[in-house]
């Protein structure tokens, strides 16, 4: 049985891990319960600042406090983050503070709440802000190991972290995992697919499916968006010839978009893109949603085969 | 102890390096600038805690300039306060200048908060309050904002947060000059009893005349010696104030003196003879 965790968790988990620094602070924005912040401001609430339901101020507190030597970690739904965008430009990332923003519940599979909580923006957005790392890890493990890295980081940032359950995939395998490396987790040379988030588990089920046809798949986690782990994408170009995309996010501007422009200045490979189609979502069970949304194992596997194809 | 008179004398120096900045650049904001310079002569003569040898020292009170067009304001009391030199002065929105067209932390020493985008400050001051009470620090922090500029949603957001958390670190000035970008606020969007909505959202409110020198001390120590909960001094300014065609007038908002009233103006504050 595949051990299962939300994304959230690990954040929650990361914070605690980080309270001992005294220059650590929460913020939050009447969502701790869901962002799994709530742990942290039980153990430590002297550190923790409730912003109310304001995402706008949060941020630039985050920025007041990052300026005076704090480390602030600011949660909210993915989607929240996103009316505090002009914050985020011009009070955090052109002063380069570091605030660290988790957007949870973020992409389709944030299921029945339906379209106005899914983010399916918000990594293509944030990836356009000059020093902004971009991150959305794919299990409970990679999230508490970066969120915990950040705490040394010099720049601002804004990582993705979903609601519901993925399997686990990287139990005792914590050295591995680094801000701005992606990870192979299985190793093919005919195809490479490269995928973040919730997506992860799923091309490695697209991998599995394609081994039974008799095709060996290279599955990539790029947790990590911007900086982008240019160098493993020009190994892929080398080592399979065809990459696949996929990510539970608008298939414009997201993970996609970064491997897609990477590609085109610095190299080439016929690059299949699974995303969402440039449309909003609806209520529906997360898996459902993977489905609706056509992005789910199969269609991962379907565009693996066109990438091959294209193959010169 | 300086007198009022010397404070008199220092914001008038002040408002000739602003009117030579827009002047040399044929850009920026005279406007709010000569509102507020009564304002800033005063509080970081008499007032903040700094170190102008040191502008980076950790537990200095901080000022934010939340109205960041305002920044010849900023730039000529950091000149005459010795952050900067008059020589930078010149270097006002010029290419590699460290006194931006908005004041910007990663340019200008001295500067707290790189400014531009109007109702971001007091949350920024808020975070930098919360730092100062977690490091048990006695430090102030100030944050002017524009009259207009509370029309930005997210100053209430602020303003509710701050009295939520009790910070009687954190001090505003409103430079209540009564215009906006493109003309008088009451034509833009009329904002009623604005120091009962200050009250009504928990803060201590007292309103002066912001060109009174002595107004304004007496202001500045109800904001420091007010630490329940955060405060607001309302001053109340003219826009352009000290320069005869520029005072209550919206044009002078965003616009620079020709050659000819650049001349006046140096008359008026006594720089030349008529």
């Amino acid at each position: 049985m595949t051990k299962m965790g939300a994304t959230r968790d690990g954040y929650g988990e990361a914070l605690l891990q980080l309270a001992s620094n005294p220059k650590v602070v929460v913020l939050e924005a009447d969502l701790g319960k869901s962002t799994k912040s709530l742990h942290f401001r039980k153990a430590h609430p002297e550190r923790t600042v409730s912003c109310g339901i304001g995402e706008q101020n949060m941020l630039l507190v985050g920025a007041g406090l990052a300026a005076s030597g704090y480390i602030p970690f600011a949660s909210t739904f993915a989607i929240f983050t996103e009316r505090a965008f002009e914050q985020m430009r011009n009070g955090v990332a052109r002063p380069n503070l570091p605030v660290h923003v988790c957007g949870s519940h973020g992409g389709t599979h944030t299921g029945t709440d339906g379209s106005s909580a899914q983010s399916i923006e918000d990594l293509a957005i944030y990836r356009t802000l000059p020093n902004v790392i971009v991150m959305h890890p794919s299990d409970t493990i990679s999230t508490r190991e970066l969120t915990v890295q950040l705490a040394a980081s010099s720049s601002p940032s804004y990582m993705r972290t979903a609601r519901n359950k993925t399997p686990v995939l990287y139990e005792g395998r914590e050295e591995e995992i680094q801000i701005g490396k992606g990870i192979k987790l299985r190793e093919g040379t005919d195809v490479a697919i490269i995928a973040c988030g919730v997506m992860v588990s799923q091309s490695l089920k697209a991998a599995e499916s394609l081994e039974a046809d008799g095709i060996n798949a290279t599955v990539v986690d790029m947790h990590t968006l911007k900086p982008l782990d240019a160098d493993l994408i020009n190994e892929l170009v080398s080592s399979c010839g065809a990459l696949v995309t996929a990510e539970d996010h608008n298939i414009i501007g997201g993970l996609g978009g970064a491997v897609a422009e990477h590609i085109v200045s610095n190299t080439y490979a016929p690059l299949e893109r699974v995303g969402v189609k440039d449309r909003f979502g609806e209520s529906g069970q997360a898996d459902e949603m993977l489905e609706v949304m056509q992005i789910s194992s199969p269609y991962i596997a379907a565009a693996a085969k066109r990438a091959m194809a294209r193959k010169s | 102890m300086t007198s009022v008179e010397e404070l008199q004398e220092l914001a008038r120096r002040c408002r000739v390096h602003i009117v030579n900045m827009v002047y040399e650049a044929q850009a920026g904001h005279p406007g709010g600038s000569l509102s507020e310079i009564d304002l800033l002569a005063a509080l970081y003569k008499t007032q903040l805690r700094i170190r102008p040898d040191e502008p980076n020292w950790e537990d200095r009170d901080r000022f934010i300039l939340s109205k960041g067009h305002a920044s010849p304001g900023m730039y000529a009391i950091l000149a005459e306060m010795g952050f900067i030199t008059e020589e930078d002065l010149k270097s006002y929105r010029v290419l590699g200048g460290v006194c931006q067209g908005h004041v910007d932390m990663k340019w200008c020493p001295g500067v707290d908060f790189s400014a531009g985008s109007l109702g971001m400050g007091l949350s920024f001051g808020m975070g930098s309050a919360i730092a100062g009470r977690l490091e048990h620090s006695e430090r102030q922090v100030y944050v002017m904002l524009g009259d207009g500029e509370i029309q930005e949603g997210s100053v209430w957001e602020a303003a509710m947060a701050a009295a939520h958390h009790e910070l009687g670190n954190l001090n505003v000035i409103l430079d209540r000059n009564r215009i906006q970008n493109d003309d008088f606020c009451e034509t833009q969007m009329r904002m009623f009893d604005i120091p009962a909505k200050w009250r009504s959202f928990g803060w201590n409110v007292k309103e002066i005349n912001g060109h009174d020198m002595s107004e304004i001390l007496d202001g500045l120590n109800f904001l420091s010696s007010s630490n329940e909960g955060p405060s607001i001094l309302i001053a109340h300014t003219v826009k352009g104030n000290g320069i005869s065609y520029m005072a209550d007038n919206p044009a002078f908002h965003g616009a620079a003196p020709n050659d000819e009233q650049y001349h006046q103006a140096m008359v008026e504050l006594g720089e030349v003879s008529a």
